[in-house]
């Protein structure tokens, strides 16, 4: 099922300056699987340490937030286009 | 050499001064931290020592928010060009008895009156006018951001008075008199066919590729620092004393957030004595993540599609939600939500009241209080200050329909006499005309 991710400058230092990738996945966690294939660095900038997508990193597809679309559930369908984005928030508490 | 410098509110990392929002190691918001020793030293001074930052001396400077600037990250040499801020803070006694059904309280509500802050009448003033500041320092000839209206309005209005470009995005349903607001400070308005979340992450996708300075992406650390300045004015103008409950209507929920940690500020800094305050977040049912969150006891957001009157704070998946949720749980606050009909009943309340006309989010935020009241939540006799952010002169569009357009009467006092008996309760109809003096 090939699929386009669009990766935001802030994580391009852990993919070589690669912007966009073409790949095959069915779902969110083959998707994740295919990134840490291809860049090993990436991994812990995507999800934390029990596995949960980053609290700061937002995942669209086609411009949908995913969570409005099953969130991991959600089976990719050809030609999607996946938008990692980071959420800008001030920060302090 | 600054006083501040960006810090990553998660893992640490600094970053010293330069328009980014995120941590590149952990993904992470940045935000100010500042030398507080450095600050603490000036408080120390006395009132006449020249780079005092006592109360004394800032009772001294002028009745604007750059008053505070030694909590501010303003570039070094940095000349205000516009008195932004130190809005009225105004007792609300026949609010207050209105809203707790008692007269006991009616010395302890407050109204922060952000719907007279300039120049574009809300809070946003605060926030753009540090950013810009940064703007210009980094260089930038642009300066843009995503918005429900008030920014837009801010941005436009703050380029215009520095000699910046500005490009500004908001959803294509805003208010009319938001967008116009925006066009006639002469900045580029793009519409989008969307809601403020879909606009708000276009704009990251445009921060990637443009060398903007976009006040809620790449410049947000500092932007944000600007709403403390509420914060501060609310403390100096109840005397250097802190409230029991402060009430805040939150969209992306850093405005709440960043009051704490104004007052958590003055405390460290000995200007004010140390304090609980119990933080009450605002939202409209139709829009209301992050109070849906702490009724529910959870301290993430399940992202929702906006669907309410209150544009102003229509964002279905707040940036800061999580930190808003922090500050409410841990200060012992709450949160709740009304609904557009309140909303609109609110707003009257308040301009019936008090005499203060505010929009939507402000209806939001006095609907909400009178629930906390009835939840007792917050009791009248405690002190509470009631956030009103924005102006109802821009959202008047909500209140079509409320008010009835009367027959024009002829010019004649007869026809004015004929008009009191038919309009008025008998009672009410004043004597001299009842008595049929001039029919």
């Amino acid at each position: 099922m090939p699929i386009t991710v669009q990766i935001p400058t802030a994580l391009r230092r852990h993919t070589e300056g690669v912007g966009s990738v073409t790949c095959a996945a069915s779902n969110l966690g083959e998707l994740f699987s295919v990134l840490d294939e291809k860049f090993p660095q990436l991994k812990p900038h995507l999800r934390d340490d029990q596995g949960e997508v980053r609290r700061f990193l937002n995942i669209y597809v086609n411009e949908e937030d995913i969570r409005f679309l099953g969130g991991a559930g959600y089976a990719f369908q050809e030609g999607d286009e996946v938008l990692l984005v980071p959420s800008i928030a001030g920060g302090a508490s | 050499m600054s006083h501040y410098e960006l810090r990553c509110r998660e893992c640490g990392r600094t970053w010293g001064n330069q328009p980014r929002s995120i941590c590149d190691d952990c993904f992470s918001p940045l935000e100010v931290a500042y030398d507080y020793d450095a600050v603490r030293a000036s408080v120390r001074l006395g009132a006449t020592d020249q780079g005092s930052f006592s109360r004394e001396s800032i009772a001294q400077r002028p009745p604007n928010m750059w008053r505070y600037a030694e909590l501010l990250p303003l570039p070094q040499g940095f000349q205000p060009r516009l008195p932004v801020g130190f809005t009225p803070l105004l007792q609300a006694p026949r609010l207050a008895e209105r809203l707790t059904g008692t007269t006991a309280g009616a010395a302890n509500l407050y109204l922060k009156n952000d719907a007279v802050c300039l120049p574009t009448l809300s809070f946003k003033d605060r926030v753009v006018a540090v950013a810009l500041s940064q703007a210009k320092a980094f260089g930038f000839d642009t300066v843009s951001c995503s918005s429900t209206g008030n920014l837009a309005n801010a941005v436009a209005a703050h380029a215009a008075r520095e000699g910046l470009k500005a490009w500004v995005f908001i959803p294509s349903d805003l208010e009319p008199a938001k967008i116009l607001g925006t066009n006639v400070f002469g900045a580029k308005v793009v519409r989008i066919a969307g809601n403020y979340d879909q606009v708000n992450r276009l704009c990251s996708q445009i921060a990637d590729e443009h060398h903007w300075g976009f006040v809620n992406v790449n410049l947000r650390p500092y932007y944000a620092e600007g709403s403390k300045t509420v914060g501060f004015e609310i403390a100096e103008q109840l005397g250097w004393r802190l409230p029991d409950n402060v009430v805040c209507p939150m969209a992306g929920g850093s405005l709440i957030v960043k009051i704490k940690k104004a007052f958590d500020e003055l405390i460290k800094l000995g200007l004010v004595e140390a304090k609980e305050v119990k933080f009450f977040g605002a939202q409209a049912t139709g829009c209301s993540p992050i109070s849906t969150a702490v009724k529910t006891g959870s301290s993430e957001i399940e992202p929702q599609k906006p669907s309410t009157i209150a544009r102003s704070l229509a964002i279905g998946n707040p940036a800061d939600g999580h930190y808003a949720i922090k500050t409410i749980k841990g200060s012992g606050g709450w949160s709740e939500d009304v609904s557009d009909p309140e909303v609109i009943d609110s707003i009257r309340l308040l301009a019936e009241t008090e005499g203060v006309f505010t929009e939507t989010a402000g209806g939001v935020t006095v609907g909400c209080a009178g629930k906390l009241y009835r939840q007792d939540r917050i009791l009248p006799e405690e002190t509470t200050v009631l956030c009103i952010t924005g102006n109802g002169l821009k959202t008047t569009d909500v209140l079509a329909g409320v008010y009835e357009t009367e027959a024009a009467i002829a010019p004649k006092l007869v026809e004015f006499e004929r008009y009191l008996q038919r309009t008025l309760e008998p009672a009410e109809v004043p004597e001299v005309v009842a008595a049929g003096v001039g029919a």
